[in-house]
């Protein structure tokens, strides 16, 4: 009987209990961030969307060697003697031409390692987080600066300065070999012949002219 | 109000069908879309959530307007298993179940639907009607999760129909009349004469007994076992899509205002103002009604929101062994004060 009424108390007095706090809930702010409207504020060291700055970029392939799901593509070109590529904000010397620089940013995994090894500092993680796709293709960033005439164009140049180098390089071997096979004729001969394909071009002492004197100590004397 | 509409209309059968339908198209179907809005939002607030906030502007007004636009493209899925002629007329006959009680509820001094003797008794038997409509619905779906809520629905509303009527019964001990306008008319005055102060604590007691009772007859949280949606998918209406689907909800919630209309007239004083004459009148008299209803309504709502479910026998528990023995005390208790 005691634990009817009992029941019957605490049912009641319970039921009020939850009411009054749904009822304070009713009024209490709440706690819902309205997404495209209102944003959280992120982290500052925030890792989100990759971004590549290409006027620094040096095509070194670091970022691409350190990334551990292989979402970065870079290929290069050499430049050819006369090509000015400027230099980096940082004022390295650009010596490569970047035919393709790809990231699959469906591939990312957001660590940042590529981030550390970059020498000039040019690619980095930003704060965009909004980009999704329809096209899983669309997915792939192409940071290339250069368009695809001038792509095919460095390339020509590259197999053409390749070319070259690698007739010098045969004929300096053929040079070379044309030269021991005279000697080993002539029979003990004094040092290769200046001038010869190949061999190191001694500098003219000349050259050296001008700054080879050295100025007169003159100002100093005076003063002791 | 009839008979002004029988003299502009010039005959009987088009005012009684506009008097019919008056409370369907200015109030149950209007009301249906704003407590659905309504139910979300207090839901969401009382998680500290905001609830639907985008259409329409303004908090999401719209959502249920959607919502309902939605659900009228919608097909029209019936279960090849199922038995079509019943899983078709379910839902109307859930919806006649709860819309008939309409026509027996006084709005205002000036507006009752039908100014019967026996309002009250015909609000009870009527409303039975839906526990058919809940059967058929969950019997012709032909799946078990359907007849379990079915079945359990009509366990829950028939058992509970009984302290409902019980409660009820003390004021109408008090009154000598099941006429609802009479009744309000019985209340008039201040708010110490609403019958819930009436032979204290006794029609008190008997209001809290009607309102829990209330809440398990529109299988409201946490009587919603019929339709639990962690055991039994959605109980009775899980066949049901599309317009059908809507046609029990509207139900539901008519429904919801019914009984609270029927709470409010019975033990609130109905149309009549708390200040007395003040703010009184049919057109404010429309306002108070309306007001007490809506304020019941919130009440159910805010208990939804609150309790969890009970067990089924918790919920025969409930029934039989505190509400109906106490609304019999309250009987037992207001003929006492009465004699004395």
């Amino acid at each position: 009987m005691k634990e009817y009424f009992g029941d019957i108390f605490k049912g009641i007095w319970t039921v009020l209990v939850g009411m009054r706090v749904t009822f304070n809930h009713l009024f209490t702010p709440a706690v819902t961030i309205q997404y495209p409207d209102v944003r959280l504020k992120l982290p500052e060291r925030a890792r989100n969307r990759l971004y590549v700055n290409m006027d620094d970029c040096i095509g070194c392939d670091q970022c691409s060697a350190a990334c551990p799901v292989s979402c970065i593509r870079i290929e290069t070109v050499k430049s050819v003697a006369g090509d000015d590529l400027g230099t980096t904000s940082t004022g390295q010397k650009k010596r490569l031409w970047v035919t393709t620089f790809d990231i699959d940013i469906a591939k990312c995994c957001y660590c940042a390692l590529c981030v550390y090894p970059c020498p000039t500092e040019c690619i980095k993680m930003t704060d965009v987080y909004e980009f999704s796709e329809y096209d899983r293709k669309n997915l792939i960033y192409n940071y290339v600066t250069l368009s695809d005439t001038e792509i095919a164009d460095v390339k020509v140049k590259a197999a053409v300065a390749e070319k070259e180098a690698a007739e010098k390089k045969a004929a300096a071997a053929a040079a070379a070999k044309a030269a021991a096979a005279a000697k080993a004729a002539a029979g003990p001969a004094p040092a290769m012949p200046p001038g010869a394909p190949g061999s190191p071009v001694p500098k003219p002492p000349a050259a050296d002219q001008p700054s080879a004197p050295k100025p007169p100590e003159s100002p100093k004397a005076p003063k002791s | 109000m009839v008979d002004f509409l029988k003299n502009m209309l010039g005959g009987d059968i088009p005012a009684y069908v506009v008097v019919a339908m008056l409370p369907l198209f200015l109030w149950v179907l209007p009301y249906a879309l704003f407590a659905v809005w309504m139910e979300r939002k207090v839901s969401a607030h009382m998680q500290d959530r905001l609830g639907p906030m985008r259409v329409g502007g303004w908090h999401g007004w719209a959502q249920t307007i959607a919502d309902i636009l939605k659900l009228i493209q919608k097909e029209d899925i019936v279960p090849a298993a199922a038995d079509k002629k019943l899983h078709l007329l379910a839902p109307f006959v859930v919806f006649v179940g709860s819309y008939a009680a309409f026509a027996a509820i006084p709005f205002s001094s000036a507006f009752i639907g039908s100014d019967i003797n026996i309002g009250l008794f015909y609000i009870i038997a009527v409303s039975s009607l839906v526990v058919v409509g809940i059967l058929m619905a969950g019997w012709s779906s032909n799946n078990k999760w359907s007849l379990f809520g079915a079945m359990r629905a009509t366990a829950q509303i028939v058992s509970y129909e009984i302290p409902t009527a019980l409660a009820l019964l003390s004021v109408v001990m008090l009154t000598g009349t099941l006429d609802l306008q009479r009744i309000n008319f019985l209340q008039s005055g201040p708010v110490w004469n609403w019958f819930i102060f009436a032979k204290f604590p006794f029609i008190f007691v008997a209001f809290i007994i009607y309102f829990v009772a209330s809440l398990a007859e529109t299988n409201r949280t946490p009587f919603d076992i019929p339709e639990a949606e962690s055991e039994l998918v959605a109980g009775y209406h899980t066949e049901y899509s599309g317009m059908k689907f809507a046609i029990f909800f509207l139900a539901e919630y008519g429904n919801m205002f019914a009984v609270s209309a029927i709470g409010a007239t019975v033990f609130l004083g109905g149309w009549n103002s708390p200040f007395g004459e003040f703010l009184g009148g049919p057109v404010w008299g429309l306002f108070w009604f309306l007001g007490k209803g809506m304020f019941l309504v919130f009440v159910q709502m805010w208990l939804r929101w609150t309790l969890p479910r009970l067990r089924v026998d918790q919920l025969m528990h409930v029934s039989w062994k505190v509400l109906t023995p106490w609304a019999f005390v309250c009987m037992l208790g207001v003929g006492v004060l009465t004699m004395i």
